[in-house]
């Protein structure tokens, strides 16, 4: 056989299909998308053959009839006569609340145990390894049972409590009290001072790091920032009489009245979340750190910049584009997690929807279904918000 | 091979869906041999595993009562454990034959849940206990108090409407399980924990010191509790029912677990009693009318006792829990059990 001789055309037989190794894998795939999408229409057909049997059919009228139940912590108005819709939307809420308040302490929580991790002083590096180790090997329900328990068992019934600070914070059994703030006539000019101020710091610092740029001079930012932020709100809270006025727990009753009650329920969920959650993210801040050679701190240095305009300007960027892609994850495992609240009677979207609203009604499907949709939409949202902010601190090629 | 796939994946398909679909329900606990009864996780006195392990209790009895006769066998029980939120989808999906949990009969449960109650086993009602030392004595003295309660259950809805009627605040706590209740009342993380007024008796009976706790006068609501069955198989919904019935006629007419085989000897001698004779089998074809034979009430009520007898064993006032009768006495005795004649 010579070099120049044509191939030989081929004719194409069915059989070529299994037999011949550029056809194969596409004529598994298509088998294998064939059998996915017999096995989705049997679900289909047997949940509709099934529904029909049962003489029940699928409708989501029920989200517009009354609840009927109360739920204790509500963000927004609800009461007993309030539709299922609404109890949903008091539980999503509830959800939202403690996977915000989870993801910011878990990050603080992360942050703060992976850089000490790192730490030359044997006792803090080994103590924060007993944390890390120690937290992310017990199912995160362990903790947030032992959390809870240790709350109801050991804190004081309302009536045995001590006011601490002068009556502004309360511990018991039933949660925690603390102040809540109360605003009265000339509160809208404070505040729009505030935001007036905030923007003037956003402007400020734009400017200030144009001219860096420009002449290489360096503005003192952060003291500049702090005044902008504190001395014109001061004043004005002054001059319009002060109008903000805390309001403290006081013991009416049964139970504390006034302030801000955050339920044990609550607080256990979140502080054993963040826990959790914040013990895989010092390992992902551990290992983002260690990542960047030692040879940009030393060419920093060497360049004259100080440790903490290096960690700031030279490390955590570069550090930044390994933590985001495996925090995203932490963060919705956290969001995820988070649906455990029932068990310690946290009324969140599982608790509401997923659990009274379907008991009592009976729709579970059409309610499994809806929650499923929220906790998907949730993560996608959150995978977006942080899919957009990795792609402001990663590598630019140019 | 591969030709053949679709084909054969279809027909598996259609043969699957088609299954679903079934024969009669008695037809099916015959052919299985056993039948499949729902009860609670566990609650004193209604149904709990005893030392062997063996479901034990007033409703685990009604199921034992129900395969005594239909299958002539009261062991012939798979007992399958369901809780507040599985119950109804284990009944409707038919992973068991009949649910005697302490439920609740309601007019949605009945009619837009498509589940037939037979009848009532126990009239139940809706209570608050509270620790003595709280000096409460009415359940209208409770404006602010935080409340604990098993989620998912008809009391949270009586609750609710209790409080709103009466113009009061409360703080719902809301927990999963009886046990974890119980935890968070004794710590006092609650001051009220309610349910219906029998689980409060069982509940109170498990505490170290039951003297220090009271149960409020107040009864809130109306809870009639009794087994259910899947709508739409007449037949089958008959045989519970009338096995449930025959227990309570059965405590009327005096007939007991030890006496029943005398009391069918004697009930064709002149003078008898003939509901006696009809409803042991003695006279009539009745059996047959609901696809059984005639001595489906005779074992029934030979295997677990007449309903005064259960009620002794497991709930009475000999037992820890020491319930009274109170609305569960018979007709005849002022109470509000009334089984329709035997005939």
């Amino acid at each position: 056989m010579s070099v120049t001789t044509l191939p030989p055309t081929e004719t194409f037989r069915i059989g070529m299909l299994w037999t011949d190794t550029r056809y194969r894998s596409s004529t598994i795939q298509v088998i294998a998308l064939f059998i996915v999408m017999l096995l989705g229409a049997f679900l289909i057909n047997n949940i509709i053959v099934n529904l029909a049997a049962q003489g029940q059919d699928f409708s989501f009228g029920f989200l517009t009839e009354p609840a009927y139940y109360d739920i204790n912590q509500r963000l927004i108005e609800y009461d007993s006569r309030s539709p299922h819709w609404k109890a949903a939307l008091v539980g999503i809420l509830n959800t939202l609340l403690v996977a915000v308040l989870g993801c910011i302490l878990a990050t603080v929580i992360g942050v703060v145990a992976g850089v000490l991790r790192l730490s030359k002083n044997w006792l803090v590096s080994r103590l924060l390894a007993v944390y890390v180790e120690g937290c992310r090997n017990v199912p995160v329900l362990m903790q947030i049972l032992l959390l809870y328990g240790i709350f109801i068992e050991i804190l004081p019934r309302p009536k045995a409590a001590t006011p601490m600070l002068d009556g502004a914070f309360v511990a018991t059994n039933r949660g925690f009290y603390i102040p809540s703030v109360i605003s009265h006539d000339g509160a809208g000019v404070v505040l729009a001072v505030l935001v007036a101020s905030v923007a003037g710091i956003i402007y400020f610092r734009r400017w200030a790091r144009a001219r860096q740029e420009r002449t290489g001079q360096i503005a003192p930012v952060m003291l500049v920032s702090l005044g902008l932020l504190i001395i014109p709100t001061t004043i004005a809270f002054f001059a319009m009489g002060s109008p903000f006025s805390l309001e403290y727990p006081e013991l009416k009753g049964f139970n504390y009245k006034g302030g801000i009650h955050m339920r044990n329920s609550l607080v256990a969920l979140w502080l054993a979340l963040s826990i959790y959650t914040g013990a895989f993210i010092a390992e992902i801040v551990r290992a983002g750190i260690q990542a960047i050679s030692k040879g940009q701190t030393e060419a920093a240095y060497a360049l004259g910049l100080r440790p903490n305009r290096t960690m700031r300007l030279i490390i955590l960027p570069q550090a930044l584009r390994i933590i985001i892609p495996p925090m995203i994850s932490n963060y919705l495992n956290l969001t995820k997690n988070s649906s455990l609240a029932i068990f310690v009677g946290y009324m969140d979207v599982t608790g509401t929807l997923g659990g009274i609203t379907l008991n009592q009604t009976g729709r579970a499907l059409e309610s499994i279904l809806l929650l499923m949709a929220f906790y998907l939409t949730a993560s996608l949202l959150i995978s977006a918000a942080m899919n957009k902010y990795n792609e402001s601190v990663k590598l630019k090629e140019r | 091979m591969k030709r053949n796939f679709l084909p054969v994946a279809l027909g598996a398909a259609m043969a699957l869906t088609a299954g679903a679909a079934s024969a009669s329900t008695l037809e099916d606990v015959k052919a299985r041999g056993k039948l499949n009864c729902g009860v609670s996780t566990g609650l004193t006195g209604f149904s709990f595993t005893d030392d062997n392990g063996e479901w034990q209790g007033f409703d685990a009895s009604v199921c034992r009562a129900v395969a005594a006769a239909v299958l002539g066998d009261p062991n012939a029980v798979e007992f399958v454990s369901t809780t507040g939120k599985t119950r109804f989808t284990a009944l409707a999906s038919g992973e068991i034959d009949m649910l005697a949990r302490n439920t609740t009969w309601t007019f949605s449960r009945d009619a837009d849940l498509n589940f037939t109650f037979v009848g009532v086993n126990y009239y139940d009602g809706q209570g608050f206990m509270v620790p003595k030392a709280l000096g409460v004595e009415s359940a209208l003295q409770l404006d602010g108090a935080t409340v604990c309660i098993q989620t998912g259950t008809t009391t949270e809805l009586n609750l609710a409407d209790y409080f709103r009627k009466n113009n009061m605040s409360y703080e719902p706590v809301p927990i999963e399980t009886n046990a974890e209740a119980r935890q968070n009342y004794l710590a006092g993380a609650c001051d009220v924990y309610t349910t219906d007024a029998s689980g409060l008796a069982a509940s109170r009976a498990s505490f170290e010191n039951p003297a220090d706790h009271i149960v409020l006068p107040e009864i809130i609501s109306k809870e009639p509790l009794g087994p259910l069955v899947r709508q739409g198989d007449e037949e089958w919904s008959d045989i519970v029912r009338w096995v449930l019935n025959s227990l309570i006629i059965a405590e009327e007419k005096g007939i007991t677990a030890a006496n029943a085989d005398d009391q069918k000897a004697k009930s064709t001698e002149p003078g008898a009693d003939t509901e006696i004779a009809r409803l042991l089998g003695a006279e009539g074809e009745y059996g047959a009318m609901v696809g059984l034979d005639n001595d489906f009430a005779l074992r029934a009520i030979k295997s677990v006792g007449n309903y005064g007898e259960l009620f002794e064993e497991y709930l009475g006032e000999s037992t820890p829990i020491g319930l009274s009768r109170g609305l569960n006495a018979q007709w005849t005795d002022g109470g509000l059990l009334y089984a329709p004649p035997f005939r």
